[in-house]
């Protein structure tokens, strides 16, 4: 057998090593110091509808925040002889049924819908990453009770099970937070598990493994970070979901209780005269399409930023 | 052990012990548990400062060897021994400790970094991880020096992995197995997945560290001009099973078990003169793991096997100052 010919790597026939790469390979723009709030900034200079989304939120948020500024009127203060007037100068928005300006109402019912948006997704995601991370990370016995769990929450229609845990905790605001919070961490326990279980088998976290670097860092440090797209989508999808139900639960009358408002009761109350008096209906469900669609596009864009692959 | 020092007097750094390694199938009802035998009662010594090669087709369980000789992977059954340490006996604390000693160079540069974590980070975790410097400074010093070493420009610190190209990305790779000055390191096909220019750099740098730091590789490859390049000794497997262990040039002179003749055979001639006209290939299919031929697991595809290597499996016999397992091979 001849073996001499088989092609042999030695010290004459190899290039010379490089060693440094050449300078020209420096790509300045590269070089310098990103963090991740430099990252979103440029995204939003050359994303327009991501950015034309933020300042919507950020308007939306204000207005919520500084309402009694922006309106002269009380919004609980009825008047009858503006009972059902339609737009004019002193009221943008006419008037609802009980003669309350319906301008000022919106404002103040973008207080609650904004926060139920904001603060259950919050705390029912944070849940649902940590459990969604311990039940891939760990598998057998804690994986298999996190994730009947979650099956168990999963397997009721969500509205529903939000309504008997709303209606057990006698409604109001702090019920439907509740209620949203525990119906809606286990989809985010699902996908971060699954998440989970896809960077478990890669490289870098065996590298890591055989770097002797603790189980609870490897989990934080280099799990999580790459489930942050899949949370960012979530969270785009939770929060306009999480108004939408609240608007569905107040319209069934278990979300929040008048005379305090909300846009999905303001839809449920201007309901019946959606006919005759059509703005008043449609002015609460403009808001909150408008809301979420500015959560999905500005979701768009800060994933597409962070994603470190994507850049350019 | 009954062999700590080979014939040059170095000492056994890390020894695999009848090691077994079993991955069980997810259940079938009708035919049961089935089980992958990865790796099949193997007993293998890594000396000081030697370059040992492990080659064998894919799937013949060579990775699977290099993570449990890392512990990365427990066996089933069989010991592991690190500096004459027992990995089993060790608790999970210790074992973290140990590591320190012990690195493994990945095959996929792409997978092997974590994307969200800055060239600095990787390879600062390992200093992180076990405390080497007491200050953030010194870190930073030794991640640049680091980076010098493998020839990385030291300005990229904060760099992504995505930035870099391949070669540049193991290198990346290299620096972090060697950033806690180990003493073997499992190179898990570490050039397969560049393109030659590159390999032969990476070779020369992983080769340039070994003199220079005194390092031990098990040097994980199936393409046998790499092997022949990089190795001091060679260790063929096929199907879980070690078919022959001997030096380097050796066993490419004179190749004693039918595989390796085969293995050998079939790495391509530059030089149209030199090839044969017909070429001896292997037939057949690679049998599978899950039910592994009695016998010598080579049977099925040896054209020379006979009666006894279907019943009996060979063990591995020292001939000539190497180890082959084959019936039909004779001092």
């Amino acid at each position: 057998m001849q073996n001499s010919d088989i092609l042999i790597l030695n010290d004459q026939n190899l290039p010379p090593d490089l060693g440094l790469p050449p300078a020209e390979d420096i790509d300045a723009e590269l070089l310098d110091n990103e963090t991740m709030g430099d990252r979103i900034k440029t995204m939003l200079r050359k994303n327009k509808l991501a950015a034309a989304s933020f300042v919507v939120i950020v308007l939306m948020c204000l207005a919520a925040a500084f309402a009694p500024f922006l309106t002269p009127y009380e919004p609980n203060k009825t008047s009858l002889k503006d009972r059902l007037a339609p737009p004019s100068r002193e009221h943008i928005l006419g008037c609802d049924e009980l003669g309350r300006d319906h301008f000022t109402r919106l404002l103040y019912g973008t207080r609650v819908s904004v926060m139920i948006g904001l603060f259950p997704t919050s705390v029912a995601m944070i849940i649902g990453t940590v459990l969604g991370l311990f039940a891939g990370f760990y598998g057998g016995k804690i994986d298999f009770v996190i994730m009947r769990l979650a099956d168990v929450v999963l397997a009721f229609p969500s509205l529903l099970l939000a309504m008997v845990v709303s209606y057990t905790l006698k409604g109001g605001i702090i019920s439907i937070f509740l209620a949203l919070a525990a119906v809606k961490w286990a989809r985010t326990a699902r996908v971060i598990r699954a998440q989970t279980l896809s960077m478990k088998e890669k490289e870098f976290v065996e590298a890591a493994r055989s770097l002797g670097v603790k189980k609870s860092t490897i989990m934080f440090r280099h799990i999580l970070p790459n489930c942050l797209p899949n949370l960012i989508v979530l969270l785009t999808l939770n929060i306009p979901e999480s108004i939408l139900d609240e608007a569905s639960l107040s319209f069934l009358g278990i979300g929040a209780q008048p005379p305090s408002t909300s846009w999905g009761l303001m839809v449920f109350r201007c309901k019946p005269f959606l006919f005759e008096y059509p703005w008043l209906a449609i002015a609460p469900g403009v808001a909150i399409l408008v809301f979420v669609l500015a959560f999905n596009f500005l979701g768009d864009g800060v994933r597409d930023a962070l994603d470190p692959y994507l850049k350019d | 052990m009954n062999n700590t020092l080979n014939h040059d007097g170095a000492k056994v750094l890390a020894a695999a012990e009848n090691v077994v390694k079993e991955f069980k199938l997810s259940g079938n009802i009708r035919r049961g548990q089935m089980v992958v035998h990865a790796v099949t009662d193997v007993s293998l010594n890594i000396y000081e400062g030697e370059t040992l090669a492990m080659v064998g087709e894919s799937g013949c369980g060579k990775s699977t060897m290099g993570r449990l000789i890392l512990r990365l992977l427990e066996p089933t059954a069989g010991t592991v021994r690190f500096e004459g340490r027992d990995l089993a006996e060790l608790g999970e604390e210790e074992l973290r400790h140990l590591r320190k000693k012990m690195q493994i160079i990945f095959q996929d540069p792409y997978a092997s970094l974590n994307p969200r974590m800055t060239v600095a980070q990787i390879i600062a975790e390992p200093l992180n991880t076990h405390q080497i410097y007491g200050s953030q400074k010194e870190t930073e010093a030794r991640v640049k020096e680091l980076m010098k070493k493998v020839g990385i420009r030291p300005e990229f610190t904060n760099r992504y992995p995505h930035q870099f190209s391949g070669g540049q990305r193991q290198r990346i790779g290299i620096a972090r197995a060697l950033a806690l000055n180990p003493k073997l390191i499992v190179c898990d096909e570490p050039v397969s997945a560049l393109d030659v220019s590159i390999q032969a750099q990476i070779l020369n740098l992983l080769h340039d560290l070994q003199k220079e730091m005194g390092l031990t590789y098990l040097f994980i490859s199936h393409d046998l001009s790499v092997v022949r390049y990089i190795s001091d000794r060679i260790c063929v497997m096929f199907l879980g099973k070690i078919c022959e262990v001997g030096p380097t040039e050796e066993i490419f002179r004179a190749p004693k078990h039918p595989y390796t003749r085969f293995l050998l055979e079939a790495v391509p001639k530059p030089n149209p003169h030199l090839r044969k006209e017909q070429k001896a290939f292997l037939t057949g299919e690679m049998p599978s793991p899950v039910k592994p031929p009695a016998g010598c697991r080579f049977h099925t595809r040896c054209p020379l096997a006979v009666q006894r290597c279907s019943q009996e499996v060979p063990v591995l016999r020292n001939i000539e100052g190497r180890q082959v397992a084959c019936h039909l091979v004779t001092a």
